[in-house]
C-alpha cells in the first residue's frame, strides 16, 4: 500500500482536478495511479454508531481502498481507486444513510492545528521522558553527596545527565526558544524570552560545569521547567483548536459551489468567488444563491433574513434583483450574475465585519498586558544581579552566573504560562460541556466585563421557523392540508407539514410560486395559500396565515406564529436579575419586533434596523463606556457581532456570523447564556487571583535569589511549588461549577 | 558500582524505545481522533477493505 495520505494528495491534486458537471468531484484529489481521495464533512455523526454504519457502507464498495471517519473533526476521509465521480456515489451512499456530507474544503486551516498539536504533544513526550530520567540521576547525586560517592561515578552522572539532556532541552524547547527569537529580533519582549533565557542558561552553566568535573549541575530544574510549560501551552492550544474546529465545520456547511451554465448549456461547478459578470448562473430550489443578479427565466420565493433579518419570504419573478447568500425555496431559478465574490452585498457586510474585528483585535489579554512590562524588569533585575556580584562583591563570573540564573528561574512568570491555559481550559471544557464553542483566547475576559446585552430577534429569540398556532379542528382537513403542504418548501407548508407529519402526500400537487398550491381531488380543485390565492378577504390579523378552500366546506384558516426560542423567557428574566441591561435591535418589521419583545419582556426594541445601523447602534453604547455582548444569527447581525465587545452566534447562523462570534452555542435552548456569563466571570476572577499570587511570590523570592542565598535548584523547587499552587486554584472553578451541571 | 556503566545505559536505550513508540503512533495519527477510538473499540466485527490510516 502507497503511505501517501489524503491530506498530501488534496494539496497537490486540488488545482489539477477537473470538476465534472454539477458534481463534488472538483473537490476530489486524484494520484496518477488511477486513486482518488475525498474529504468530507459529515455533520450529523455524533456516535459510534454513525462511524460502524458509515465505515461498514463505504468499505463494502469493491472499489474503496479507505475509510475512516474523525468523530472528534466529524470528517470524513475516503480514498477510492477509479474515477473522480465515484464521489457522488459516495454523496449518494451516504444521504442513502441519512447523512449530508460537504467537502470539506477549510482543511489546510486544520491542518495546520494538527501540525502545532503533534509538535507540541512530541515535544512534551521528550521533556517528561529527559525530566524523569535526569531528575533520578540528580536524586542519586543530591543523596551521594552526603554518602561519600565518588568522583568519577559523579562525574559519571553528570555527564549521562548532560547526555539526556542537551540534546533534549534543544528538541523540546524549540517552541519557545523560536518565538523567544522572533520576539527579539523585532526588538520586543514576550513570556518566551525570559522563559528561554532562564532554561538556556542554566543548560550551558550545567554543561561547564561538568566539563569542569564541579559537584552541582542543574539539567532536571532546566527540564523540569521546560514541561511544566510545555503542558501549559499543549493544554491552551488543545482547546483552541478544538473550538476553532467546531466554528470551520459551520462554516465549511455553507460554502457551496455555484452551478454555472457554460456556453454548451451545460452546468459546472465553480467556486462562488470565480463567476464572472454576465455569466448564467443556476440556483436550484433550495439552494443558497451564490451571486448579486437579476432573475430572467424562473419565479420562486426567496428567504432574505440572512440578508436583512425578514422572517418572510420575498416572491421574486423575472426582472427582480437577488443577492448572494438568500436562499431560494421555492422552484429553480436562472439568474444572470450582476456582481460575485467581493463584489456582492454580502461581501460588503463581510468588509464591514473585518473592518469591526480589526479594532477589536487590539484587545490584549490580561497575561499579556502583565507580561509586557513584567519581563523586562525581570531581565533588569538578573543583569543587575551579575553585575553586582561581579564586580561590587567581586565574586567570580561562575558564582555570580549561577545567582542571576537563580533570579531568572525563580521569576519565570509560571503563573502566566501556566495558570491562565489552566484556567482557560477548565473554564472552556466545562462550557464546552454545555453546549458553547469558545472561540476567542481573549473572548472570556471579555465576557467577564460585559454590562449590556442586544439581542436580534430572528434565529435568536425565536426559532428560524415559524409554526403552526391555530388550525381548524377537522381532521379530515389537517390531513388534506398536511398532504398538499407536503409538496412544497414554503416555511407555511412546512410549519403544516411538522404539525401533521403522519398524512399520506399527495401526488400532482401544483405549486404557484408566491400564492400557493392547488391539487385535483376527487370532488374539485382544493387550494392552499394565500387569501388572493383562495380568492377570499384577507383577515386583519398581523399573523403570518394560510387559507385551505375545498369544494363543499367552507374556507379554513391556519394562522402561524414564530415560536421563541426555549428558555428565551426564562433567561431574560435571568439576565436582568443578575443587572444587565438588555435591548433588542432586529432588522424584521416593528409588529413583530413588538410581540417577541412583550413575550420575553424586554422594553427597549428597535425594529427596522440595517447591517450599518446595527454597528452604529453598538458602536455608540461602546462610546458611551457600555461593554456590549451582542448576540445573533444572521449576516445582518455579523457586523454588530464583530464590533461588539464579546459576541455569541447559535451554531445554525450563517457562516459569517458564526466567524465573527467569540462565541458558539449549540442546541435549541438559550438557557447557557447566563452559565456562560457566569463562568467567564469566574475565570476572570481566577487568573486575576493567580497573577497576584505569583506578583507576592516574586516579591518575596527575588531579593533572596539576588542576594544569593538559594541556588538553581531551590529556585526550580519554589517554582515549581507555585505552579502547583495557581494550577490548583485553577482548577477551584471546576469545584465551584460542579454543584450547577 | 561498576554495574551501573550497563544498568544506566539499559535504562535510558528502554526509555528512549519508548519515546519513540510514543512518536510512532503520534505520526500514525492515534492521537487525532481519542473519542472516535473509543467509540470504535466496541466494534465487534472488523470491517472489510479496512487498513491501517
Amino acid at each position: 500500500m502507497t503511505t501517501v495520505s489524503l491530506l498530501d494528495v488534496g494539496q497537490q491534486g486540488r488545482a489539477a482536478a477537473m470538476p465534472g458537471p454539477g458534481t463534488k468531484a472538483g473537490y476530489v484529489a486524484c494520484r496518477g495511479n488511477g486513486g482518488c481521495g475525498l474529504s468530507l464533512l459529515v455533520a450529523e455523526v455524533h456516535c459510534g454508531a454513525c462511524i460502524r454504519r458509515i465505515e461498514s457502507r463505504l468499505s463494502r464498495e469493491p472499489a474503496v481502498e479507505l475509510v475512516r471517519l474523525n468523530l472528534s473533526t466529524r470528517r470524513l476521509d475516503v480514498r477510492w481507486h477509479g474515477t473522480a465521480d465515484f464521489a457522488d456515489e459516495i454523496i449518494a451512499m451516504l444521504a442513502g444513510l441519512g447523512y449530508e456530507a460537504s467537502p470539506y474544503v477549510a482543511e489546510a486551516l486544520v491542518e495546520r492545528d494538527r501540525a502545532t498539536e503533534s509538535t507540541l504533544l512530541k515535544a512534551l513526550a521528550v521533556a517528561f521522558f529527559a525530566a524523569s530520567n535526569v531528575m533520578m540521576l540528580s536524586w542519586a547525586v543530591w543523596v551521594g553527596h552526603d554518602g561519600g560517592m565518588g568522583q568519577g561515578t559523579r562525574a559519571f552522572f553528570h555527564w549521562m545527565s548532560a547526555l539526556i539532556a542537551v540534546p533534549s532541552i534543544v528538541y523540546a524547547g524549540t517552541p519557545f526558544f523560536a518565538s523567544a527569537w522572533s520576539a527579539v529580533r523585532r526588538a520586543r519582549t514576550n513570556m518566551d524570552v525570559p522563559i528561554s533565557l532562564g532554561v538556556i542558561l542554566t543548560a550551558a552553566m550545567s554543561l561547564a560545569e561538568t566539563v569542569r568535573g564541579g559537584p552541582h549541575v542543574y539539567f532536571d530544574g532546566a527540564l523540569s521547567l521546560l514541561f511544566v510549560l510545555l503542558l501549559g501551552r499543549y493544554l491552551d492550544q488543545q482547546v483552541r483548536a478544538k473550538a476553532r474546529s467546531a466554528v470551520q465545520n459551520l462554516a465549511i456547511l455553507a460554502a457551496r459551489p455555484v452551478s454555472v451554465i457554460g456556453d454548451d448549456g451545460r452546468s459546472r461547478a465553480t467556486p462562488a468567488d470565480l463567476v464572472k459578470s454576465g455569466e448564467l448562473v443556476l440556483a436550484a430550489a433550495g439552494e443558497r444563491i451564490g451571486v448579486d443578479g437579476v432573475v430572467i427565466a424562473g419565479h420562486s420565493s426567496v428567504d432574505t433574513s440572512l440578508i436583512n433579518g425578514e422572517s418572510a419570504p420575498k416572491p421574486v419573478t423575472k426582472g427582480d434583483q437577488v443577492f448572494a447568500g438568500t436562499l431560494n425555496l421555492l422552484s429553480p431559478l436562472s439568474i444572470l450574475a450582476q456582481a460575485a465574490g467581493a463584489s456582492t452585498v454580502l461581501s460588503d457586510i463581510i468588509r464591514l465585519v473585518e473592518a469591526a474585528e480589526q479594532k477589536r483585535g487590539r484587545f490584549v489579554a490580561l497575561a499579556d498586558r502583565t507580561v509586557r512590562w513584567y519581563t523586562p524588569v525581570v531581565h533588569v533585575l538578573a543583569a543587575s544581579t551579575f553585575v553586582g556580584w561581579l564586580l561590587l562583591m567581586e565574586a567570580g563570573w561562575q558564582v555570580a552566573l549561577v545567582n542571576a540564573v537563580s533570579v531568572l528561574i525563580i521569576a519565570c512568570p509560571c503563573a502566566l504560562g501556566l495558570a491562565v491555559p489552566v484556567t482557560q481550559v477548565v473554564a472552556a471544557s466545562r462550557l464546552m460541556r454545555a453546549g458553547l464553542l469558545l472561540k476567542s483566547e481573549t473572548a472570556l475576559e471579555r465576557l467577564a466585563s460585559i454590562d449590556t446585552i442586544l439581542f436580534d430577534k430572528t434565529g435568536t429569540l425565536t426559532l428560524a421557523q415559524p409554526v403552526l398556532s391555530e388550525h381548524p379542528d377537522d381532521a379530515e382537513i389537517l390531513r388534506l392540508a398536511s398532504g398538499l403542504a407536503a409538496a412544497s418548501r414554503h416555511p407555511l407548508a412546512v410549519a403544516i407539514r411538522n404539525a401533521i407529519p403522519d398524512a399520506p402526500m399527495l401526488d400532482y400537487v401544483q405549486e404557484v410560486p408566491g400564492f400557493g398550491l392547488s391539487w385535483n381531488g376527487p370532488h374539485g380543485e382544493v387550494r392552499l395559500g394565500s387569501a388572493a390565492w383562495c380568492q377570499i378577504e384577507p383577515s386583519l390579523d398581523s399573523h403570518a396565515e394560510a387559507w385551505l378552500v375545498s369544494p363543499g366546506s367552507p374556507p379554513r384558516r391556519f394562522s402561524f406564529a414564530t415560536e421563541l426560542r426555549p428558555g428565551a423567557v426564562e433567561t431574560v428574566a435571568a439576565l436582568r436579575r443578575s443587572g444587565y441591561r438588555l435591548a433588542i435591535i432586529s432588522g424584521d418589521r416593528s409588529e413583530t419586533v413588538g410581540d417577541i419583545a412583550a413575550a420575553v419582556g424586554i422594553a427597549d426594541w428597535h425594529a427596522g434596523v440595517s447591517p450599518r445601523e446595527k454597528i452604529a447602534r453598538v458602536e455608540r453604547l461602546l462610546q458611551a463606556g457600555r461593554r456590549v455582548l451582542m448576540v445573533g444569527d444572521g449576516i445582518n447581525d455579523a457586523p454588530a457581532l464583530a464590533a461588539a465587545t464579546a459576541s455569541l452566534a447559535p451554531a445554525e447562523a450563517a457562516d459569517v456570523a458564526g466567524r465573527a462570534a467569540d462565541c458558539v452555542w449549540l442546541g435549541r435552548s438559550l438557557a447557557s447564556v447566563p452559565m456562560l456569563l457566569r463562568t467567564a466571570r469566574q475565570a476572570r476572577a481566577i487568573v486575576i487571583q493567580n497573577i497576584g499570587f505569583s506578583f507576592v511570590y516574586n516579591a518575596a523570592w527575588i531579593p533572596v535569589a539576588m542576594a544569593g542565598i538559594v541556588t538553581p535548584w531551590i529556585a526550580a523547587l519554589a517554582m515549581s511549588a507555585s505552579s502547583l499552587a495557581v494550577t490548583f486554584n485553577a482548577l477551584r472553578l471546576n469545584l465551584s461549577m460542579r454543584g450547577e451541571a | 558500582m561498576d554495574v551501573l556503566l550497563v544498568l544506566v545505559p539499559i535504562a535510558l536505550a528502554l526509555g528512549t524505545l519508548g519515546l519513540f513508540a510514543f512518536f510512532w503512533a503520534i505520526k500514525g495519527g492515534q492521537y487525532e481522533d481519542l473519542q472516535g477510538a473509543a467509540e470504535r473499540i466496541l466494534y465487534d466485527e472488523d470491517p472489510p477493505n479496512q487498513k491501517e490510516i
